[in-house]
């Protein structure tokens, strides 16, 4: 029992960090009806840069607030500068373009910051009175910097005006430009948003799994899994379904499949609600009138 | 009086089709203006080239007050910006929105936000039964209902000028009645200038002080709505009744 305790709640610790890539996919995918492959290299890219600051010398949340508004602006930076001249262009086109940026992104990383692996710090004391025999304090934690950025998309996108204006733009592209929405910003806002979930993510992920240029790869598939679970239109569905895979992965690999098969899972997940139920847990099905 | 918007030589194309062909027309300060035509004959093409949603060639100078500024070439959002509201054919609501998201979505170039809380008010009640729907979403009202949401978040923007696309279409004889009642009242009371296609001759023809008739991407004949209204073999031709 107590094993089988542990194994759920480190699943769920993991579950989380899957919960913010699959984040990160359906902020985008919202916004353009795209997957971005390129999400989890652009989230190492990221971590590097957090993990370059952290070496030079900087304290590890000035370091934090900075990855993440730099990964923003690059994100801006990335739709603005790739995406946009082929934003009319065919699925295939932008598919081969995540591919590039995927390549890209990972070269960069590795010609930076070379491909030995780096211990990367945790923010959180190793002792605390909140963690106990089945949480970590960084568990602990990661899960708390979730739910505060989760919690502050929320509110993003509830209560301000330009958080409605993404919603309409993501959703009716044509009739936002007819409220004089600039919708083409909007995508750019969502990759900006998109890429700094992506770099909390890989900054809270980076202390347990350690630092490469191929440190999300597998992170981005069980994210995708967690994405696809929950509903690829539903923010909530996607955490919730991040947490599921987690727990589930961590259960099979203990209990049924060994560990060397865990990623099987997630792969399974994929293929299992592409074909069983397509919407996901939580997605709806869009439902229009003639 | 002041025209508010005058398009010359105007031609719109999709793809490498021409649908327009070097029309002329004027839109007065103040009035309503109403398009007639046949299916295809390039009415909902001439609100969109307004729009700038489809590529344009030839002038469209509009003058809300402020000088002259050319709308020929603008992004669509920029048009809007000027004060130009068009109410789409098909609605064009955001059906997964609440009717009240709606309304603040019509005002989102908009920065004086006290006043539009008062708009949205005034929307509520000019059509009562919005502000009864206010959380529900869009996509769940019904096809009149639709419409009063359509025009009222045009109307969020403090259009200069109003374009309409069909607001009859595939409603009951009475919401239709009721749609063209409260439009006169925006034209009279808001002093909105507008410019509405319909293909219910009869029912614009009622509204709009002047008509234009549309014939194949041509402006076939055009004059103040009473003389064509009054005109058999006009009506006979082109009206179809």
């Amino acid at each position: 029992m107590e094993a089988l305790l542990h194994q759920v709640f480190s699943g769920l610790a993991n579950g989380i960090i899957y919960g913010s890539v699959a984040l990160a996919l359906v902020m985008i995918y919202q916004a353009t009806h795209h997957i971005n492959f390129a999400q989890g290299e652009m989230a190492t890219f990221s971590t590097f840069i957090a993990w370059a600051l952290i070496q030079a010398g900087w304290p590890y949340w000035g370091a934090f607030f900075f990855t993440v508004a730099v990964s923003f602006l690059g994100g801006l930076l990335v739709q603005r500068i790739v995406l946009r001249p082929i934003e009319k262009a065919p699925v295939l086109t932008n598919v081969i373009v995540f591919i590039g940026l995927l390549l890209i992104f990972n070269a960069m990383s590795g010609m930076l910051f070379d491909h030995t692996i780096k211990a990367f710090d945790s923010p959180f004391p190793k002792d605390s009175a909140l963690a106990s025999k089945y949480f970590s304090a960084h568990q602990l934690g990661s899960a708390g910097v979730l739910l505060v950025v989760l919690a502050g998309l929320f509110a993003f996108f509830k209560y301000t005006s330009v958080g409605l204006a993404m919603r309409a733009a993501a959703q009716n592209p044509d009739s936002a430009k007819l409220v004089g929405i600039r919708v083409s910003w909007m995508l750019g806002l969502g990759w900006g948003l998109a890429a700094a979930i992506g770099a909390v993510a890989g900054m809270m992920v980076a202390h347990v799994v350690f630092l490469d240029p191929n440190m999300m790869a597998g992170i981005l598939l069980y994210g995708f899994a967690g994405a696809l679970l929950g509903g690829i239109d539903n923010p909530i569905g996607a955490v919730i379904g991040g947490l599921v895979v987690g727990v589930l992965e961590n259960l099979l690999g203990a209990y049924v499949i060994g560990t060397e098969l865990k990623l099987t899972v997630a792969l399974v997940l994929i293929v299992g609600t592409l074909t069983l139920r397509p919407d996901g847990l939580f997605g709806k099905k869009v439902v229009t009138r003639v | 009086m002041a025209k508010l918007l005058e398009a010359k030589k105007l031609s719109a194309f999709y793809g490498a089709t021409q649908v327009l062909f070097d029309i002329d027309f004027a839109i007065e300060a103040g009035q309503i203006t109403t398009i007639l035509g046949a299916n295809g004959a390039g009415k909902t093409t001439t609100l969109r080239a307004l729009c700038q949603v489809v590529r344009t060639t030839g002038s469209l100078a509009f003058n809300a007050g402020a000088g002259e500024v050319q709308l020929v070439g603008k992004a669509t959002e920029n048009v809007v910006r000027l004060g130009v509201a068009h109410v789409p054919d098909g609605r064009g609501t955001f059906t997964a929105l609440s009717v009240e998201d709606n309304l603040k979505l019509g005002a989102y170039v908009r920065g004086d936000r006290a006043e539009v809380a008062h708009d949205i008010e005034k929307a509520y009640t000019r059509f009562p039964r919005l502000a009864e729907r206010r959380h529900q979403q869009a996509g769940t009202l019904s096809g009149g209902e639709q419409q009063m949401l359509a025009i009222s978040r045009a109307l969020m923007l403090r259009p200069k000028l109003l374009l309409l696309d069909e607001p009859s279409f595939g409603l009951a004889p009475l919401i239709v009645a009721e749609i063209f009642r409260i439009m006169r009242s925006i034209n009279v009371e808001d002093g909105v200038s507008m410019l509405l296609v319909e293909q219910n001759a009869n029912l614009a023809l009622d509204l709009a002080h002047h008509a234009y008739l549309l014939e194949t991407g041509t402006v076939a004949l055009s004059g103040p709505s009473e003389n064509i209204k009054n005109d058999e073999s006009v009506r006979r031709a082109y009206l179809g009744y």
